[in-house]
């Protein structure tokens, strides 16, 4: 339990953070780019946990945000998914590129 | 003297009548309107003439004083000035107060059975009432700031009245014409209240009077000192009043709208551009009259000129017009025109002001035998439907009383004794003897001349050829010669045409309030008589009987008749300065600069941000992707900035 300094914990959660913001920049896939979100949200549920486990071993608060995010990030995916269907009924499409009539 | 009370009843009954028949008049009063106009008229009239006895008859004492009966400050701009509404009493307020009303009444009587079946009834005696009180107002003023928002009102019924029949294009475009002309004039009126009150410090009339008139009044003397354009502040204000005077009484040059006029129903004719409005212009001269006659004699030639002018050219136009209605208005014009010039050959007090009191006199004349002939004229287009003289003719069979009473008014205006017009012209030329030969001339012919186009309207209508209207008169839609309604009218006036003449009227009105001995001297008498003589008997070898002689003299005559068929080209003079040089020379460079440098500034302001803008919206590319960017940027940004300042 002890072999995993925090700093390692830490430098994964990076890496996967910013895989997930590359993924969100670069896939015009509108299903990747949710996957992307939900790699951020994930690299920020491991902060909060390594932090709690590291430096407040006694308290229980970043267990608890981690819960609350796991449970909005699901309600986060259900209404996306929702938005992306209607998106795709009406232009036959669920590529990014093409959601743009709030141009200019 | 009265209660107060019994005075303001004289104007605020038409006022009520007008409040009651403009609100509720069309919808429930339509059958009762005319009823309830002349009765509350009849009560201002019989109000009036109560005033006028206890003013005049129950008077003591040598001096018609002014009596203010009743005064509020509407508008106080400061110790001094103020706006005030009040009633004032004066001779010729209460003079005017009795031709209003009374002509005023027998228009209401007359307009029971001319405009029965109309469409808008109670509407046109709304307006009628709306008039009576505006020119009751209008006289009884105290303040010259009254007697301007009384002025305007007067004009804004004339306007509604003479657009009464506002389906027909003319009748709008000549009360537009109307309206606009006497607006124009009524612009001078303002600026000369503006001056004379700046000068004077004091709208109040008495108040004002006192101080341009005290020779030794300091007000008077900033009046005279500052000048502008070689004439002094006093002869501008007075000279604009006056301006305004003349569109209101349509003084050449500013009587084209009076002709027009005429498209108003024909009582309407009758009642305000024959017999009140027209003389507002006349009244107002004489309101002011010791500030013209005391302080600035040369404002008053000037107003002797213009009345002189104005009376002669339209006495000549009037010869040449087919129109009955016309010829009427232009000798209209010719008689304010009298009035005026014997109000400039006028000075105040004494033997002098016989041209004020002559000038008064022909007023009171004139309301009652010009409101006659155009009652008398309504009736004939009422039975003929047809305003031109060659639709007339020999009426005088199937007509006897229109006949009768048009006769009496005819005798009346062309001055044959015993009839009213020969006394007050009678003083109105001998006054002008007195004080100017040449005026006298002019006013010589001028009788002529009316005496001559008046009986060429009678013939006209009444004989010249033989009544082939025998045919109309029976067919259902003829009226015959009218209801009693309008016939009573015609004999009360007529009695006014006569008699009015034998009133002592230097007893009543004067320059000064004294009274004023009117010297009669058979003499002068007979030159007046003989040309208005002469006048009758031209027209009557002319047309009363139907021939060719008129036609030759026409022919004869030839561009001299022209040019008065066609009123001397003053519309076509008003119209070429308004439409090619206004318009041309001052309308389109407006309108060339309101579009391309006013407009432009505006476009070239809008276009630039439109530059501008097309520069950045591409930022705004409405793809999710690139808005996260910049997220991603701002919160890097901050990211960035927190830790520099936390450090």
């Amino acid at each position: 339990m002890s072999g995993v300094p925090l700093t390692h914990i830490i430098i994964v959660s990076s890496l996967l953070f910013f895989i997930g913001a590359y993924g969100f920049l670069t896939r015009r896939n509108l299903i990747a780019m949710l996957m992307s979100v939900e790699l951020m949200l994930n690299s920020v549920n491991i902060n909060f946990i390594a932090f709690n486990k590291y430096l407040f071993p006694d308290n229980l608060d970043g267990l608890v945000y981690t819960i609350f995010i796991i449970a909005i990030a699901a309600a986060e995916a259900a209404v996306a998914i929702a938005i992306i269907i209607n998106l795709f009924r009406n232009t036959r499409s669920i590529d990014a590129e093409d959601a743009d009539q709030l141009k200019n | 003297m009265n209660l107060p009370m019994n005075l303001l009843l004289i104007p605020l009954l038409p006022f009520a009548t007008f409040l009651l028949l403009g609100i509720f008049g069309r919808k429930y009063l339509s059958p009762v309107a005319g009823i309830i106009g002349t009765t509350s008229l009849l009560v201002s009239a019989i109000l009036s003439l109560q005033a006028a006895y206890s003013y005049f008859i129950q008077h003591t004492g040598e001096v018609y004083t002014s009596i203010v009966a009743w005064k509020m400050t509407w508008l106080p701009f400061s110790q001094d000035v103020s706006i005030d509404i009040g009633f004032m009493l004066d001779p010729i307020s209460v003079m005017m107060l009795v031709v209003v009303t009374v002509v005023s009444l027998m228009v209401h009587l007359y307009s029971l059975g001319y405009m029965k079946g109309e469409d808008r009834f109670a509407t046109y005696y709304a307006f009628l009432s709306l008039f009576t009180f505006s020119m009751l107002g209008l006289v009884v003023s105290v303040n010259i700031f009254q007697i301007y928002m009384f002025w305007e009102l007067v004009g804004v019924s004339s306007f509604l009245l003479i657009g009464f029949y506002f389906d027909k294009p003319s009748a709008v475009a000549a009360s537009k014409k109307a309206f606009i002309v006497t607006r124009f004039a009524d612009l001078g009126f303002l600026i000369g209240i503006l001056i004379l009150s700046y000068h004077a410090h004091t709208l109040d009339f008495p108040t004002l009077i006192q101080r341009l008139t005290a020779s030794d009044s300091t007000y008077l003397t900033s009046a005279i000192g500052s000048s502008f354009l070689g004439f002094s502040a006093l002869t501008w204000g007075l000279v604009l009043v006056f301006m305004g005077g003349a569109g209101k009484s349509a003084i050449f040059p500013l009587h084209i709208w009076l002709p027009d006029a005429m498209e108003g129903p024909t009582p309407v004719s009758a009642l305000i551009h024959a017999a009140t409005m027209v003389v507002a212009g006349v009244f107002l001269v004489a309101r002011l009259f010791p500030i013209y006659a005391i302080s600035c004699p040369g404002a008053l030639e000037l107003v002797m000129w213009t009345g002189a002018i104005s009376a002669m050219f339209a006495a000549i136009i009037a010869c040449t017009q087919t129109d009955i209605k016309r010829v009427l208005a232009y000798s209209t014009m010719s008689q304010i025109g009298y009035m005026m010039f014997a109000l400039g050959v006028a000075g105040y007090g004494g033997e002098n002001g016989l041209g004020f009191t002559a000038s008064m006199f022909h007023l009171f004349t004139h309301a009652f035998f010009k409101a006659l002939l155009f009652l008398g004229a309504g009736a004939v287009i009422h039975m003929i439907h047809s305003n031109e003289m060659k639709d007339m003719g020999g009426l005088r069979k199937s007509m006897p009383i229109t006949h009768i009473t048009f006769l009496i008014a005819c005798l009346a205006i062309a001055g044959i004794p015993p009839f009213a017009g020969f006394f007050s012209k009678e003083e109105i030329l001998s006054a002008a003897w007195n004080a100017n030969k040449a005026i006298y001339y002019i006013a010589l012919i001028t009788a002529g001349i009316t005496a001559f186009y008046m009986f060429r309207l009678y013939y006209n209508i009444f004989w010249s050829k033989e009544a082939k209207h025998d045919s109309h008169i029976h067919d259902e839609h003829s009226h015959g010669e009218g209801t009693l309604t309008m016939k009573i009218p015609l004999l009360i006036l007529s009695i006014g045409a006569i008699g009015a003449g034998f009133i002592p009227f230097g007893n009543f009105v004067s320059s000064d309030g004294h009274h004023l001995h009117l010297p009669f001297e058979i003499a002068n008498a007979i030159m007046p008589i003989g040309v208005a003589i002469a006048g009758i008997l031209m027209a009557t070898a002319l047309y009363k009987k139907e021939n060719d002689k008129s036609d030759k003299i026409v022919a004869a005559l030839g561009g001299i008749y022209k040019g008065a068929y066609h009123k001397f080209y003053i519309d076509e003079i008003y119209l070429f300065v308004t439409k090619k040089i206004l318009f041309n020379l001052i309308g389109r460079p407006a309108a060339w600069i309101d579009k391309n440098i006013v407009d432009g500034a505006m476009n070239g302001i809008a276009s630039l941000v439109m530059w501008k803008a097309n520069l950045i919206k591409s930022i705004q590319s409405g793809k999710v992707q690139d808005y996260a960017l910049y997220f991603y940027i701002g919160v890097f940004g901050l990211a960035i900035l927190a830790i520099y300042l936390v450090k």
